[in-house]
């Protein structure tokens, strides 16, 4: 039951209802959509980057609450971070998901309270979707990126 | 259906997550009895070998065995023969086995295939796949809001490009089961052959392939307590005769030279290579099985079921049954609020609850309903009141944790 509730924690479902930087960018440099076949989870991710600078990152789309609070923290943490940066939290938040440890807890802030996917292994796909999508992004990925 | 029941599916004494098991997922796979794994583990300690080839003892009790499962689904289907029943992995190649045969052969540029908006991708992207070789278009039946399909739309369609309808039984992800008969019925009327998806149909309703007259009727073991791997392909005879082999190989033949081959008589030209011999006598004490218990003492006892959760349903706040034909399966497909289906059932899992969530291999019906997915409880002859009663207020407990 403990797991459960690690899992839901009160500001996962804030941001899942109420989504941060939850629109579109009709100026964005980069935009990218990514998808999970195997729920139907689809996200559009929007980001401008100047000089390496990631200077304003938003998304759409329809997931679970744990791919919207993702997507939403992911993009509140990502703000005015450069893109180095922002792939570099991504490897930690991953290490975080798949070892339930972190060696830079100041990297990750508030990304941490996803910490709890780890006791449900199914669910981690939900949590890394909008990276991956970001990742390719920033990378110019030409695919629809998709989990599977 | 009581302890009595249960008791012969060992699995359901498990523990997942500390609780008891409530398997409500038999829509995907159904669980097996212990007579059904018993006659699988004994056909491998007792009689395995391989089918129509050794002149041996051993072999002759392994053809014995697969050629006495295929009379027992013949008889239980009511086919006229025995011949017409085709061992298949399942009902997905019985599909594609029809799709490539019968529509490599018959179709043309412009042709039409009919099916439903209610198809699972097992019933379309085979008909996609022939209809890229062969020029044949898909044509597609509507539904009405509650899930039924619209007739009048579907004696629309027909006309004299019609090659085909392929249309399912009943639908995994509504429950709606479809009037089979009048659709076989109206397709004859122009000459057309009906292939029936009965996938989720076998499992609750008696199938009589002769009284509906069907052209092609494909299900699988593993939906109706059976193993997996085991497919079946019903077909008149005069059409499977006259279709081309499916795959080329061992067992399909009578005389192969390097420059042409004959191929065997029904059902071995349908049947390359060594079958699934085991799970295929496993079938064969599954249709025992049913047949003890009664197909219509199951429906009744799923029928008792269905209704009991759908009223519980109907008085949970937020809950909207997605499929509301009058005449269901035990399937119950709904959307909570707007909490996502993964999420509720991760939730329910945590109770022990296993439940389906997502498309259902259904993303035209998906898009008709313009959901990305549902959370989907299917019951089967196991199923108790006292577990609807659990999944009830596990769901009450999945709305409060979303605060509504």
């Amino acid at each position: 039951m403990d797991d459960l509730r690690d899992l839901y924690q009160q500001i996962i479902i804030d941001h899942s209802q109420h989504p941060h930087n939850f629109c579109s960018l009709d100026s964005a440099s980069h935009k990218k959509e990514g998808f999970n076949p195997l729920c139907g989870d689809k996200i559009t991710l929007y980001v401008n980057e100047k000089n390496g600078l990631i200077t304003d990152i938003c998304f759409q789309g329809l997931g679970c609450a744990i791919s919207t609070a993702s997507a939403s923290l992911m993009t509140d943490t990502l703000k005015n971070k450069t893109a180095e940066e922002a792939l570099e939290i991504f490897t930690e938040f991953q290490k975080l998901l798949t070892t339930g440890k972190t060696d830079h807890p100041e990297k990750l802030g508030k990304l941490s309270v996803l910490a709890g996917v780890i006791e449900f292994p199914m669910r981690i796909k939900c949590a890394t979707l909008p990276w991956h999508t970001l990742k390719a992004a920033l990378t110019k990925e030409q695919n629809i990126i998709s989990t599977e | 259906m009581d302890n009595k029941i249960r008791n012969l599916f060992p699995i359901l004494q498990n523990k997942i997550n500390n609780k008891p098991l409530i398997y409500l997922d038999n829509a995907a796979t159904t669980q097996k009895p212990r007579s059904v794994v018993e006659a699988i583990e004994h056909f491998y300690f007792h009689d395995n070998a391989n089918v129509h080839r050794g002149i041996y003892k051993l072999s002759e009790r392994a053809t014995n065995a697969y050629e006495k499962s295929r009379r027992n689904i013949a008889e239980f289907i009511n086919a006229k023969h025995t011949h017409e029943i085709i061992f298949v992995r399942n009902t997905t190649e019985a599909i594609n086995l029809v799709a490539q045969s019968y529509g490599y052969k018959n179709f043309k540029p412009d042709d039409e295939i009919i099916i439903s908006t209610m198809e699972h991708h097992s019933n379309i992207v085979p008909w996609q796949l022939i209809g890229k070789k062969t020029g044949a278009k898909l044509q597609v039946i509507n539904i009405h809001e509650n899930g039924e399909l619209d007739f009048n739309h579907y004696e629309k369609l027909l006309n004299n490009r019609t090659k085909i309808v392929a249309i399912t039984h009943a639908s995994n992800t509504l429950g709606t089961i479809n009037p089979i008969k009048k659709i076989i019925a109206a397709a004859h009327a122009h000459n057309v052959p009906v292939l029936v998806d009965g996938a989720q149909a076998s499992p609750h309703i008696q199938i009589d392939v002769q009284n509906l007259d069907c052209d092609f009727y494909a299900f699988s073991a593993h939906k109706m307590y059976g193993p997996t791997g085991v497919g079946i392909l019903y077909g008149k005879e005069a059409l499977l005769n006259s279709m081309p082999p499916y795959q080329g190989g061992g067992d399909m033949i009578k005389k192969v030279t390097f420059a042409q081959t004959e191929y065997a008589d029904l059902p071995q030209k349908f049947e390359a290579g060594t079958q699934n011999i085991a799970d295929i006598v496993g079938f064969d004490a599954t249709i025992d099985f049913i047949k003890s218990v009664g197909i219509d003492a199951i429906a009744e006892h799923e029928k008792e079921l269905l209704k009991y959760a759908t009223d519980a349903f109907s008085d949970i706040k937020g809950l909207k049954i997605i499929g509301t034909a009058p005449e269901k399966t035990s399937i119950i497909s709904f959307i909570l609020d707007k909490i996502h289906p993964h999420d509720i059932t991760t939730i329910l899992d945590t109770e022990g609850i296993a439940v389906r969530a997502g498309h259902h291999c259904t993303m035209p019906l998906m898009d008709f309903y313009n959901i990305p997915g549902t959370t989907r409880a299917s019951f089967g002859l196991y199923n108790t009141k006292d577990e609807i009663d659990i999944l009830i207020e596990a769901l009450t407990k999945v709305r409060k944790i979303f605060s509504y």
